[in-house]
Order: C-alpha cells, then structure tokens, then sequence
C-alpha cells in the first residue's frame, strides 16, 4: 500500500488535475437529469419554444461537456497509471537485477518472474481504477449524506450511525484481503514454478513418459491456486451485498420511523420520498467505496511483495580501508586468507538446506601474482565454484579475506571490481540474441577484439561457417548451438575484453581434448597477462598451471606445481593416474 | 461486439475474434446449469428490486395522509414486506456474484489446465523456439485477463437487457413519435462500437504481446542474472528492459487510451437521446400530442433504457481486451501437436533393443541439414559410442532416437519395426537417458530419483543413489532423502545434479540406455566408481554413449565417429586405433 501511495506521489499534481477533471466531469454528468427535469417540470408546461429550445441546447451542450470531461479524465488516468507501473517495473527490475546470489536464493526465481509481472498488473489496473471510481463514490455519499441531514436531521441519524459502521466493514474486510490475496499470489508462484521447470525439462518429461504425472502435479497446484483465488474473491465479495442489505434495512427503519414522525405531525410526508432517493445515491457510494477498497485489498497484496523485493538493503556494503585493510603481502595478486565460508548463514535465510553441518569452505589459503595459474581440481560438490562466487563477491566470507590487487574485495566498488574479470560459469547462459552481442555483451569491444577472442576460443571455425557469422542469432538459451558450440562462446565472452583475471569454470567438459588443448594453448599466449583460474575435472587441463589446489569437502588437500603433488598428494596422483593411465593401457 | 468484416491486424495472422468469443462460450458452456441458475436469481433479484421500491411506494402512500392519520400496521406491512424483498435480493445478489466468480476461476483453471496439457503435447522444438516467459505470460496475464472480465458484471448486465427490451416496448406505448426523437441513439451506438472495437482490438493484441515479450525477457535475464552482474552488464540490461518496459506500458496506455473513451460516448449517444426527447417532447406537447405525464414517465423509462447501455459500453473494454488475451491462448494451444501415434500404432513392451539407423538425413531447419544418410546399427546388448569434434550432430541422433524430432527422409527401426510404428509413449519407455543437461525438479531427493518409476520404495532409491555413489552426500544433508531440492537445483553442483539424474536412470528399468556426455561434470574418482555401477547398469543393454573421455568407451562394441554430420569411420576401439585415422587423432589429442 505504502509503495503504492510512494509511486503514484510522484505524479500527484497529474493525478490531482486528474481528479479534478473528472469531478467536473460528474458533476455535470449530475447535472443532466436535473435539467432535463427542470425543462419538463417547468419550461415545457409554459409553451415557451425559444426556452426550451434554449434548455434543450444546453443539455446537448452539457452532454458534450461531460463526455469530454469524462474522456480526458479517464486517459489521463490512463496515461498516469502507465507511468506509475513503468517506474514500479522499472525499479523492481533493476532491483532484482542487483540482488546478491543470498538475496535472489532467498526468493527464487519463479517468484521473482511473478512479482514483475502479474503482482505489477494488479497495481497497474488498481491505479487506473481507483482514480476513475475515487471521484463519483465519495461525491454520491456526500451529497447524500448532506442532503439527507439538511432535510430531516434526526431521521437522518440512522445514517449517520450505520455509514461509518459499514465503512469499518468495508475497511476491516478488505485489510483481511490482504493476506487472502498473499496466498494466492503465493499459489501462482507455484504454478508458474511447475510450468517452468517443464519447459525447461520438457525432454527429460517425454523421455520418461511422465506427461501424466506431470499435468496432475501442475493439477493439484492449478487447483489449489483456484481454490485460494476463490476464498479470497468470496471473502472480498461478502461486504457489497451485505452493505446494500444493511442500508435497505436502514432505509425501512426511515420508512417506519419516518410515517411515526409524519403522524405526530413533526415531517412532511414528501420527505420520506426523498429519502428513498437519496438513500440510492448513498447506496451507490457505499459500493463504489467498496469496490475502491476491494481493488485495492489485492492491489496491496501484490504491492507488498514487489515491495519486499524493493525494500531488500544492499547486503553487502562496501567497505572502507580501515574496515578491509589491505593485503600484507604487497606482491599478492589474488589471496585467499584463511577463509571458511557457508552458504546457509546463521540469519535463518531461506537458502538451500543442503551442507548444513560442514562448511562449503574451511580455511583455504593461497597466493597468486599477477599473471600466475591457478588449477582447481577436486570431486562434485567439494566447493570449487564457491571459490570464485566468493572472489567476485556473489559471497561475502565468515572468515579470513580476499584480496584482488592487494585489497580486499569488500572494499571495492561492485563493477569496479568486476570489470576485472572475465568469467565462464557452469551453468552459464546463452542469451537469445547475435552471436555477436553474446560476446560483447554491451561492453562495446572493437571488431578486432571480438574475432580474436572468437580465435583463442576455438570458435572461429564454426562460427564462420555460420551464413551469417557473427551475426547468426542463438535461439533461446543456445538452443541452436551444440553444447560445446555454446561452451567456447562463453569462453570468447569471457576472453574478450583481454581481463585481468581470467576464470574458467568447467568451461571445456563439453569440449574434445584436441580442442580444449588448443584453447589453453591460445590463451596461454595471448593472455598471458591474465590470472587465470581453471576449475576442471580434467588433469590435462590444470597440470600445466602454475599453481594447483586439490580440494575435497571443503578443504584444502594438495597445493602446488604438478610435480610437487604428484610426489606428495596422493589423492592427485591417483586421480592422474585414472585419467592418465589409459594412455599406458 | 466485434461484427463481421472485422479485419484487425489481418497482415501477420488473421485474427479471429468470433472465433475466440466462441471458445470462451465454449468453457462457459461447461458450467451451463449453473449458469442458468446465476441467470434466474439474477432476475429474480431484479423483480426484487423493482418490486421493493413498489412496496416502499406503498408504505409511503400509507404514510402521507398527514399528522394522526397515518396507517401504521399498513405501513409497518409494506415495510417488512419491502424489507424481505431487499433482503432476499441481497442475498440472490451474493449468491449471482459468488457463483459467477467460481465460474470464471474455474474457466480459468481449466484454461490453465488446457494450456499445460497443450504443452506436454507440443513437440520438443517448440521450447527450443520460444521463450519459457512468453509462454508462461499466456497463463499468469492473459488468463488472468479473461477471467477478470467474467465477473458477476456480466451475468447482470446481460440480464439487465431484459429491462432495456421491458423499457423500449414500454416507451413506444407511451408514445410513439417521442420514440422516433430518440431512436437514432441505437443505430449509432452500435455503429460507434463495432467502430471501436475495430480500432481497439489490435491495440488490445499489442498490449498482450507486448506483455508477452515483456515477461519473456524479464524471464531470460532474471535467469542469467549472476552472468550478468560478472560482466557489470546490469546498466544495458536494465536500459534495454527500460526500452521493453516502456513500449509495454504505452501499449497498455495507447489500448486503455482509447477503450475508456467508449463509455463517455456511448453516455454521450444516450444524454443526447434524452436531449431530444426533452426537446421533441416539449414539440410534442405544444402541438398537443403528448401529455406532461406521459413525458415525465417516458423519461423515466428512457434512463430505464439506457443505463444498462452504458453500463455496458463501460465494460466492454474489458470484453475486448478479454478477447485479445484469449487469442494469445487459444494461438497457443492452436500450435500442432507432436506427431500423434499412426493409426494401430504398436505398444513397444520387452525391447530387445535392436536399433537400426537406415539413410538416415535431418536437419533442424529446412536446407540446413545436419545429418547426411546415417546408418547405424546397434544388435541387443550391445553398446555403441558415438564419438567426434563438438557440433558433429551426436546429440542429435539422440534427438531422433527418442524421437524429439523425426527424420526428414530414412528411417530408424526398433526391434525390427519402424519407430513411427510404435506409441510415442511406448517408444520413449524403453529408453533411459542420462543427459548432459541435467534437470532436477523443485522436490525431494527421493521424489527426484524416483521420478521415473511410480511406488518406487526407499530401498531402491537408495540402492540406486548408493550405485550413483551419490547416497554418501545425501545421508549428510539435514534431511537426508526428505530434503528438498529448489528449482534448478539451488545449491547443489551440476555434478551432484549429474549423480542424481544417473541415479535416476538407474531406477529406471529399461533394455536401452542413452548417456550423453552421462558423467561430464563427475570428477574423476566418482566416475570411476560410478563407471562400475554403469557398467553393471549396461550389461544386457543396448546403450548408446556419447563422451569425450574416450577412456570411457574403449570396451564400446562399436564405435561411430562423427564429423560434420557424416559417419567418417566406425569400429572397435582396436581397429580405429590401428586405423590411425580421425579416431586416433582424437584419441592421442588427450594427452597431449
């Protein structure tokens, strides 16, 4: 609601004048039956036809007025809400964008695709709505009010006392919608979740013929879904008829009361059929006050949750020197000092619940200069690619530090820090566009950087194959390329602004060994002023680093050149020996 | 309504809104009994509400004859009775708006329904083709469209049209030359609005593509989001989202912009109408034709006459872009199907896991073909490894295996039967498939392993996790098999992810086995261990492997090297060995 009342405050003086047009426009919508009461009541019995051609005219006239009122009124409504949902979008969207890896976990992606979208819509036409019902309901309830109290005060008491009684109704009702229309935003989550993962999946669905299964899991949440909408929407449907009940009893008690009070000689009888007049008016302002209340319960909802996302702080600050001091080692390029890490924090974030009891990370503990290799190899799950989440600050370390150019990475600004580098992650994405924007991903790089990045990766003889080179287009996710197509794109990508640091994370596991040899190769010699990280499963990828780290659970089990592990990691040597020994064999 | 001739955006596909309108009746029509219901409580509570104010006018009657005289028991009767009838036309009103919510939330589920059901029926290249948030968008937007607009507002205007009929008949008893001053309103407002709806509705179709396009790029950045902040790209992305956002949100301002004019003018046509009639009954009158009294009731008719016009036209709006929402849906699931099975088609039960690839050619796009007159041959039992440079079509031949695509010319014969022979469902049955990209559900472990095998016990899953070497790291998550993975896999590695899905196939008992690139992401000593539970897995299988580690396939009964789409050698390790050909090159770059 806050976030609601916070965007469209921006535009207050356009919803203001918006308003104010409309009130206009109602007001002379009102107007018309009174004149044309006026012209029958009284021009038309005089026989005057110049006066009533005269009122006749006016209410042509009137009658344009109101519609013309009304239209602008309306579009700029319109044109206001347009407005208001694009800077809620637009801010929602680089929110999210901005969002640290604990953070975006935290709410998931599904959920996060549905705030921007269907929470967004429902803030949309509530902000259209309200300002185009915000004028006539108001205005009904007023007059009547006013009108009924003008004529007979103590009959108009009844009003006084259930009017604002039903409001509470309406106010409490549509408070308790909010959580209702929580639910059910929360239920689309699901649905949209189970749709997602089946088009992401959809082969590995066919090819276990698990069709059925799948449309009754999306049934049960296409059901429960429906089910929340309903109580929700049944809950939001009770004040309208009830109020409408309540003011008819109230318009009976007038009715009784009234003939009482017209029988000991204290009213007119006509005052009574006024009342029954305006106690419509009254009746058509309660509901549409209502409806304003209704459209907004939901609108609430679907507010709180892009609000959520919106209030979310920056989790990790930047940090100053006397905070972060640097690194004490002034030849240090890239340093893990000491550090452990977890990724489920002890703030009770939602994470994944897996690897409670060790830590993704127990004192690792390395130094590269500038320029050095560094090989990480080591089983599943053993913590490889948190090393990298943590040195491009996806992550923030529990313990020790990491340092980048001699300061600690905390201390720097975020794309500072990460115009360093040039990454390739595992599951990294192939964005449906050129060939070409793939690469240079906005950053503007030259033609000649593009083609030689596209060269050290190995990709330059399929892409030229391509009719349209550079400029073929990849299909959703690179479904066009073979994996290993999309794998030396990445590595063009990342290759292409020459970085500082050069990470590689399991980038080559789709690639032939011929083509992954002469990869290195090309980088090797074309960047040899990169630090490079290498995390493969592979050892002829990593045996020619500089450095490597064996790592397993966590921790570190072998650091050094090959040479040194082969003669002093058992664990190293066994996993060359298997990989290695076919050539014996 | 949209009338014949509508001819809106007819240069990319031609829409068809009769067509649409026919297929939301079509779901309306499910709930026909309740519908008729919702249509006689709601005149009902229209007599109600016309008789209440009788009653009202009765009990006031009883209560004008001034100070002493009044008939209070009449009075009091009237009232109750008036009181009842309101009471009762409150409640019918509940009952209408409720009921008619719950239909159009069950229209809406049962479209959600249709468009999952459509999906899961849709080849596999759709997905290839589409973005998974245009997609999504039809369910979460333009769903959610149609329904909103099949409110309890509908049912009430609908029937109101009774009071519109009721009140046109009842003027022209009145009189008919005041009926002639007026009758112009209908020709032009249903000429105004067959105008709008023709300007409004391809605005309207905009608005949900641009929505769509809107939401599928939201999708794909979101998803790419990590990607995007490594490159401190999120400045352009949130510029191009601020180009996106901004056509979408005009879209929605040019449609909306020109809907809300419909309800002022349709006022306009029908205060103009009463205009003339003040006008042409003042005439009237003069010329003696029409009584005071007449005049002042036939206005009041008039306004009887018009409301629900108006309030029509206010709400026709939301029936127009209702309209061009369930295009969008109905489009979609207007898509054809995968091939359906050919008439008579056989149910594959006990393959032996005979496999024969004949002249087989295909390409993704037409003109553009991949594989060039592919023969293969797989006896049962025995495993073929498909070998060669990245981008050599391998993974396509598995594409056509399963049947995810079908040949463009030869065929594949299973068990001696051409694969199109079979039941689709029967055919994908018999294969087990461990694929590079491994996809995991938002679940439990267990319910991940034992996706592919309905009742499957926790003993079997863990045998299964246990030979997938995988158990180890289960028993030490929090929950062990109960614990839940997130979409996409959260925080476990693809390797992790690999061992799930292996231990998946595992579970899953078939006499053919596809493993393509089956262990990438497995470091080495896992896979040396889970190698062994492979090849016990494989023993008696007819098993098609895609790797690179060409160790991984030395004992291959037949190994077919690929290149370009063509089969450039085929043999066991031995001879292609001896052969010193591209085999060998390959083979020899590893340890290079």
């Amino acid at each position: 609601m806050r976030l609601i009342l916070r965007s469209v405050g921006k535009y207050r003086k356009a919803v203001f004048l918006t308003i104010f047009i409309k009130l206009i426009g109602t007001m002379t919508e009102l107007l018309l039956p009174y004149i044309l009461e006026h012209m029958v009541d009284d021009v038309v019995p005089t026989g005057q036809l110049s006066q009533v051609i005269c009122w006749g005219v006016a209410m042509f006239a009137a009658a344009g007025l109101c519609r013309q009122f009304n239209v602008m009124a309306n579009r700029k409504a319109i044109d206001n809400a347009h407005r208001v949902s694009y800077d809620l979008r637009q801010a929602l969207f680089e929110k999210t964008a901005n969002l640290s890896g604990r953070q975006f976990d935290a709410f998931g992606l599904p959920s996060l695709i549905s705030r921007m979208t269907s929470d967004s819509y429902n803030v949309q036409s509530a902000v259209q709505q309200t300002q185009m019902l915000c004028v006539r309901a108001p205005m009904l309830l007023l007059g009547g009010l006013v009108m009924t109290l003008s004529m007979d005060a103590s009959l108009a008491m009844i009003l006084v006392v259930t009017v604002p009684f039903l409001l509470g109704i309406v106010l409490f009702v549509s408070s308790r919608g909010i959580p209702l229309y929580t639910v059910v935003q929360q239920k689309l989550d699901t649905v949209v979740r189970i749709m997602r993962e089946n088009i992401t999946g959809i082969r590995v669905v066919k090819a276990l013929s698990k069709t059925e299964y799948e449309k009754a899991r999306f049934g049960a949440a296409n059901r429960a879904l429906t089910e929340s909408d309903v109580h929700a929407s049944t809950v939001m449907a009770i004040p309208g008829p009830f109020m409408q009940m309540s003011l008819n009893i109230g318009l009976v008690l007038v009715i009784i009361l009234g003939a009482r009070r017209v029988n000991a000689g204290e009213m007119r009888p006509g005052v009574i059929l006024a009342f029954l007049t305006y106690f419509n008016m009254i009746t058509m302002g309660v509901m549409g006050l209502n409806r304003i209340f209704m459209t907004m319960s939901r609108a609430s909802a679907s507010a709180n949750r892009m609000d959520a996302v919106l209030k979310t702080g920056t989790d990790q600050t930047v940090l100053s020197e006397r905070e972060a001091p640097p690194c004490a080692d002034p030849d240090a390029f890239i340093r893990f000092d000491r550090v452990s890490f977890n990724y489920n924090q002890a703030s009770g974030t939602e994470g994944f619940a897996g690897e409670q009891q060790e830590k993704a990370l127990q004192d690792i503990d390395f130094t590269l200069r500038r320029g050095e290799s560094l090989g990480i190899i080591g089983p599943t799950g053993c913590g490889k690619t948190t090393i990298v989440n943590l040195l491009m600050r996806f992550y923030d370390v529990q313990e020790g530090h990491v340092y980048v150019d001699g300061r600690d990475v905390r201390t720097y600004d975020k794309d500072s820090l990460r115009r360093k580098f040039g990454v390739v992650f595992q599951n990294d994405m192939i964005f449906q566009d050129t060939l070409r924007e793939n690469i240079d991903f906005g950053r503007g790089l030259g033609e000649e950087a593009l083609r030689s990045a596209v060269r050290d990766a190995m990709a330059a003889e399929y892409i030229d194959a391509l009719d349209d080179g550079l400029d073929y287009r990849a299909s959703i996710k690179g479904a066009n390329l073979s994996g290993g197509q999309k794998q030396r794109l990445l590595v063009a990508r990342a290759l292409a602004a020459d970085p500082e640091i050069l990470i590689l994370d399991d980038s080559s596991s789709a690639l032939d060994y011929k083509t992954d040899a002469a990869m290195r190769k090309a980088i090797e010699e074309h960047h040899a002023g990169s630090t490079l990280i290498l995390i493969a499963q592979r050892v002829s990828s990593v045996m020619n680093m500089d450095h490597i780290l064996v790592m397993d659970n966590g921790a570190c089990i072998g650091y050094g050149t090959h040479d040194e592990l082969l003669a002093n990691c058992p664990a190293y040597r066994e996993i060359y020996e298997i990989q290695m020994g076919a050539m014996t064999a | 309504m949209p009338g014949p001739g509508d001819r809106g955006g007819v240069k990319r596909k031609p829409r068809d809104a009769k067509g649409a309108l026919r297929r939301i009746l079509k779901y309306l029509m499910q709930y026909r009994a309740v519908l008729l219901l919702l249509i006689v409580c709601t005149m009902l509570s229209n007599i109600g509400n016309l008789l209440g104010p009788n009653f009202a006018g009765k009990a006031i009657d009883a209560a004008s004859a001034g100070p002493g005289k009044v008939d209070m028991p009449t009075v009091t009767r009237y009232a109750l009775l008036m009181l009842a009838f309101y009471v009762g036309g409150s409640l019918l009103n509940f009952t209408v708006s409720i009921g008619m919510m719950r239909v159009g939330r069950s229209v809406a589920r049962n479209m959600r329904r249709d468009v999952f059901e459509k999906l899961m029926a849709l080849p596999v290249g759709y997905f290839d083709q589409h973005q998974a948030g245009d997609i999504i968008s039809r369910v979460s937007y333009d769903i959610d469209v149609v329904t909103t607009s099949l409110s309890a507002d509908v049912v009430h205007i609908l029937t109101s049209l009774i009071t519109v009929v009721g009140s046109f008949i009842m003027m022209c008893t009145i009189s008919v030359p005041l009926v002639l001053c007026m009758v112009f309103t209908i020709p032009v407002s249903i000429l105004f609005t067959r105008r709008m709806s023709r300007k409004t509705r391809p605005l309207y179709a905009k608005r949900s593509a641009a929505y769509g396009v809107m939401n599928g790029f939201t999708e794909e950045m979101f998803s790419g989001q990590k990607t995007i902040l490594a490159y401190a790209h999120e400045d352009q992305v949130c510029e191009r989202f601020s180009e996106i956002n901004r056509s979408a949100a005009e879209a929605y301002r040019d449609a909306g912009g020109l809907g809300v004019t419909m309800g002022p003018t349709i006022g306009l046509i029908s205060n103009t109408g009463l205009a003339a009639i003040g006008l042409g009954g003042a005439i009237l009158y003069m010329l003696g034709m029409v009584s005071l009294g007449q005049i002042s009731s036939f206005v009041l008719y008039s306004r009887k006459f018009s409301c629900p016009i108006n309030e029509i036209a206010n709400i026709i709006n939301e029936i127009f872009s209702a309209l061009a929402a369930s295009e969008r849906v109905f489009q979609l699931l207007d898509e054809p199907n995968e091939a359906a099975d050919i008439y008579g088609a056989a149910v594959l039960e006990d393959c032996k896991g005979d496999v024969e690839a004949k002249d087989v050619s295909f390409g993704y796009l037409p003109g553009r073909t991949i594989l060039h007159n592919l023969n293969l041959r797989a006896k049962p039992g025995q495993t073929i490894a498909i070998v060669g440079p990245t981008g050599a079509g391998k993974t396509t031949i598995i594409n056509l295996l399963m049947r995810f695509y079908d040949v463009d010319s030869g065929e594949i014969r299973v068990d001696g039967r051409e694969s199109r022979e079979y039941t689709m469902d029967s055919l994908r049955r018999s294969y087990a498939m461990v694929l590079q990209d491994t996809w995991v559900f938002a679940g439990t472990i267990f319910d991940n392993i034992a996706y592919g095998k309905e009742n499957a016990t926790l003993d079997e899953v863990v045998a299964a996790a246990k030979a997938a070497r995988i158990h180890n790291y289960i028993m030490r998550l929090p929950e062990g098999y109960n614990t839940r993975i997130s979409e996409d896999g959260g925080n476990i590695s693809k390797g992790q992810k690999q061992l799930l899905t292996i231990a998946r196939a595992m579970l899953y008992n078939t006499h053919m086995l596809i493993l393509d690139e089956a262990t990438s992401n497995v470091d080495t000593s896992t896979e040396r261990q889970v190698q062994k539970a492979m090849r016990s897995l494989m023993k008696g299988r007819t098993c098609f492997v895609i790797a690179h580690r060409l160790s991984t396939i030395q004992n291959a009964d037949s190994i077919l090297v690929i290149d370009h789409g063509d089969v450039v050698e085929q043999g066991t390790h031995e001879e292609l060995m001896a052969r010193k050909g591209f085999y060998y090159r390959l083979y020899a770059s590893q340890f290079e």
